[in-house]
């Protein structure tokens, strides 16, 4: 199960703010990660804290949505912390697929690459490989599958037990 | 009540599959009086189980065990795994399917005779003629309630289709409307109307979309000459000395193998799994598989030249809303070589929910250019493409060297290569469409690659001489009498139109024909 804590995490926003952030929006707590804006937090089982909040990043810039919070993204790839929790070659998969991204970023690692360009130029370099493959590949359904998603796309999900469309706008467009 | 038959009765009919070619001849045959017994390999879901969600439908209804790709499709890198979108499940894949119901054209019953010699196409006529098929294929939309027949009103167009017909109207298209579809417009054969849910491809919960799941099944099942036996995947078929089939083994629902005598048998597995099943049959006496004298069993593989466009637009379109497929555009299926092409196409609308739009619009890809289109999602419309695709003997299924599933039975590869007329057919239905969308003010069009496979034809073609393929013009196979086929891939081309009422329409005539073999008594 993906633990998302929708309540205040425990710590304070000060203190929060000293442990330093994850880009502007995340925080690492011991095995957790925390949004203070947006009050949730995100514990880890088997990769670390940094690892996670790499890859939700990593999420956000495979597929960029600026009016998706982060919080969507960390629920898209908590799956990848339970993997590692069972499957030894996964963790390492994740691990060092990371480590090489914090390398090739150089100093101040992948987070600490400011433009998402400067990102994407990275990920392109590594398209190919089975990391990216494996993140990206399982990230199209975790992320999109979220119910809570679509409403921000527009899209209205499941309408039999609302009688369909036929009294609810089939052919309502308007501008043709 | 449905009948219930003893696995040593040898005097029944048995169907292997029961979608639109096996539900059909099942009910048709119990009409008449046949003993008849389907062997489905998946569960039984009634459509109240149905689910409006693309991805738990999928797991519900999807065949998804393995199948292996091959050859220059974009869906064998994209999808290796996964060559065709069809069901497994009581139904087969008229749960799934959207309902379009064309009949062919004329000429697409004499390809051979009038494209000519195509390089690299293994063109050849069919063994019957549209005025042979006329009166079944109004058997067909008689019992498929399919609109524009029969005094039935086309369905309401919804948002999707207002965007097509405007543009159609621009490009000075004159063929164009909701379409001939098997879905209710008006209530009848005590199913409900169309209610414009928008989730036709995930099994229709109203009853509204015809699905030999609740009207042939059923209704053979009334007459208690009919059992379906569900969770029953047939592995080998059976047969004596002298070459007649016997029988038919099959894994049950627990794994364990169970022989079903048999008078007759009929497989309609649907391509893919058809002719796996014949080649898997070899014995001593046919080393080469059943029915496969000509060695087309497998070959000849058809999907379909198809592609869809999406584009957006400044201002919402919500395509998601209402049926999904009820709109087309004839003028484009005509054939006319100065396209470039022989064989022509359609234009279908479409549109598929968030998820799915996300997996398929175009697979594999990622960043910005991928996002911002999705970011657009309710100003998107869509169509399909659905045109003729050239026979190709390299095309084909065949048995896995090593890899075998939990029964023990070979894999099936899919070998696929588009032809070049396939590849110009595209092109052109790309440009048409992203003109007709810019003309009603598109922002951004998406020329998109063709999905796995839901039209899977010609693996078990139909052939006037024995030498050239599997069946004859009723579906009985050349080689051995008892043995037919009865889904689509008999089809020895594959037309512009999309398939199921030709293969509903080629089952109720197969009935015939059976029930008139059977009385004479020569099978
Ligand atoms: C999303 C989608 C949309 C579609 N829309 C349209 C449309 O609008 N118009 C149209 O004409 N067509 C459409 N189609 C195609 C249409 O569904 C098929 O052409 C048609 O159902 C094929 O009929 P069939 O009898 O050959 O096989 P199916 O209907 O697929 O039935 C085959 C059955 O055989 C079973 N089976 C296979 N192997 C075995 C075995 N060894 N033992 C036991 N059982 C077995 C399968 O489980 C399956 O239930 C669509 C398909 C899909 C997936
Ligand atoms: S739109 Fe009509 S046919 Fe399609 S699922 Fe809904 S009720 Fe059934």
């Amino acid at each position: 199960m993906v633990t998302i804590y929708e309540r205040k995490p425990g710590l304070s926003r000060r203190e929060l703010l000293k442990r330093g952030g994850v880009g502007a929006l995340l925080v690492i707590s011991g095995s957790a990660i925390i949004s203070p804006e947006h009050a949730w937090g995100l514990e880890t089982s088997a990769l670390k804290p940094e690892t996670m909040a790499t890859l939700i990043q990593l999420a956000r810039d495979i597929y960029p949505h600026d009016q998706v919070p982060d919080k969507y993204y960390a629920i898209a790839v908590k799956g990848h912390d339970e993997m590692a929790a069972k499957d030894p070659a996964h963790k390492e998969l994740i691990e060092k697929g990371i480590a090489e991204l914090d390398k090739k970023a150089g100093k101040g690692g992948y987070r600490g690459l400011g433009w998402e360009e400067q990102r994407v130029a990275l990920l392109t370099e590594i398209e190919k490989t089975p990391f990216f493959q494996a993140v990206r590949g399982g990230l199209v359904v975790s992320l999109y599958n979220q119910k809570e998603v679509w409403p921000i796309f527009g899209y209205e999900g499941e309408s039999y037990s609302k009688g369909g469309y036929i009294a609810r706008g089939f052919n309502d467009i308007e501008w043709l | 009540m449905a009948a219930q038959f003893d696995l040593k009765n040898d005097g029944v009919v048995v169907i292997i599959g029961s979608g639109a070619g096996g539900g059909t001849l099942g009910n048709e045959l119990a009409q008449k009086g046949i003993d008849v017994v389907i062997l489905e390999a998946g569960a039984r879901h009634e459509y109240e189980d149905f689910i409006n969600d693309e991805w738990d439908s999928f797991t519900q209804l999807a065949w998804k065990d393995k199948r292996t790709t091959s050859g220059d499709w974009r869906v064998a890198k994209d999808f290796p795994n996964l060559p065709a979108w069809i069901v497994k499940s009581v139904g087969g894949s008229t749960t799934h399917w959207a309902g379009a119901s064309l009949r062919f054209q004329e000429h697409e019953f004499k390809t051979a005779t009038t494209y000519g010699k195509v390089k690299g196409a293994n063109l050849l006529d069919w063994p019957v003629t549209l005025t042979e098929m006329e009166p079944y294929y109004a058997k067909a939309e008689a019992k498929m309630g399919v609109t524009g027949t029969n005094n039935w009103p086309r369905l309401p167009g919804n948002n999707n289709f207002k965007v097509l017909k405007a543009g159609a109207d621009k490009l000075g298209y004159k063929e164009c409307h909701t379409g001939n579809m098997a879905i209710n417009s008006v209530e009848r054969d005590d199913r409900n109307s169309c209610q414009q849910t928008g989730f036709c491809f995930q099994g229709c919960k109203w009853g509204a979309k015809w699905s030999t799941l609740y009207t042939e099944i059923p209704k053979g099942e009334a007459t208690g000459h009919l059992e379906v036996r569900p969770n029953a995947m047939v592995i080998k078929i059976n047969h004596d000395a002298s070459g007649k089939v016997t029988g038919v083994v099959y894994a049950d629902k627990d794994g364990k193998l169970q022989e079903q005598k048999a008078r007759i048998v009929a497989v309609a597995g649907n391509s893919i799994e058809s002719p796996r099943l014949l080649l898997n049959s070899q014995s001593a006496k046919f080393p080469h598989g059943l029915a496969n004298s000509s060695g087309q069993v497998g070959k000849n593989y058809m999907r379909h030249t198809t592609g869809s466009v999406y584009a957006i637009f400044d201002k919402p379109v919500h395509m998601y809303r209402g049926t999904t497929m009820a709109g087309i555009i004839r003028d484009e299926a005509r054939h006319d070589p100065s396209r470039g092409f022989v064989g022509g196409y359609e234009f279908e609308t479409l549109s598929l929910g968030l998820p799915f739009m996300a997996a398929f619009l175009n697979p594999g890809g990622w960043g910005r250019s991928f996002t911002t289109a999705l970011d657009h999602y309710d100003h998107m419309a869509g169509l399909w493409i659905v045109g003729e695709d050239m026979p190709r003997e390299e095309n084909r299924i065949t048995l896995h060297a090593d890899e075998k599933d939990e029964h023990g039975m070979p894999i099936a590869d899919v070998h696929f290569d588009d032809h070049p007329n396939d590849t110009a057919m595209r092109n052109h239905a790309y440009k048409q469409a992203t003109a007709l969308y810019d003309a009603v003010g598109a922002t951004r069009t998406f020329p998109t690659p063709p999905y796995p496979s839901t039209h899977n034809l010609g693996t078990n073609r139909m052939s006037e001489k024995a030498e050239d393929g599997v069946v004859n013009k009723h579906g009985q196979t050349h080689d051995i009498k008892n043995l037919f086929v009865s889904d689509g891939s008999q089809f020895t081309t594959g037309a512009a139109e999309n398939p199921t009422l030709t293969i509903v329409s080629l089952a109720i005539r197969q009935a015939d024909y059976i029930a008139a073999q059977m009385s004479a008594k020569t099978i």
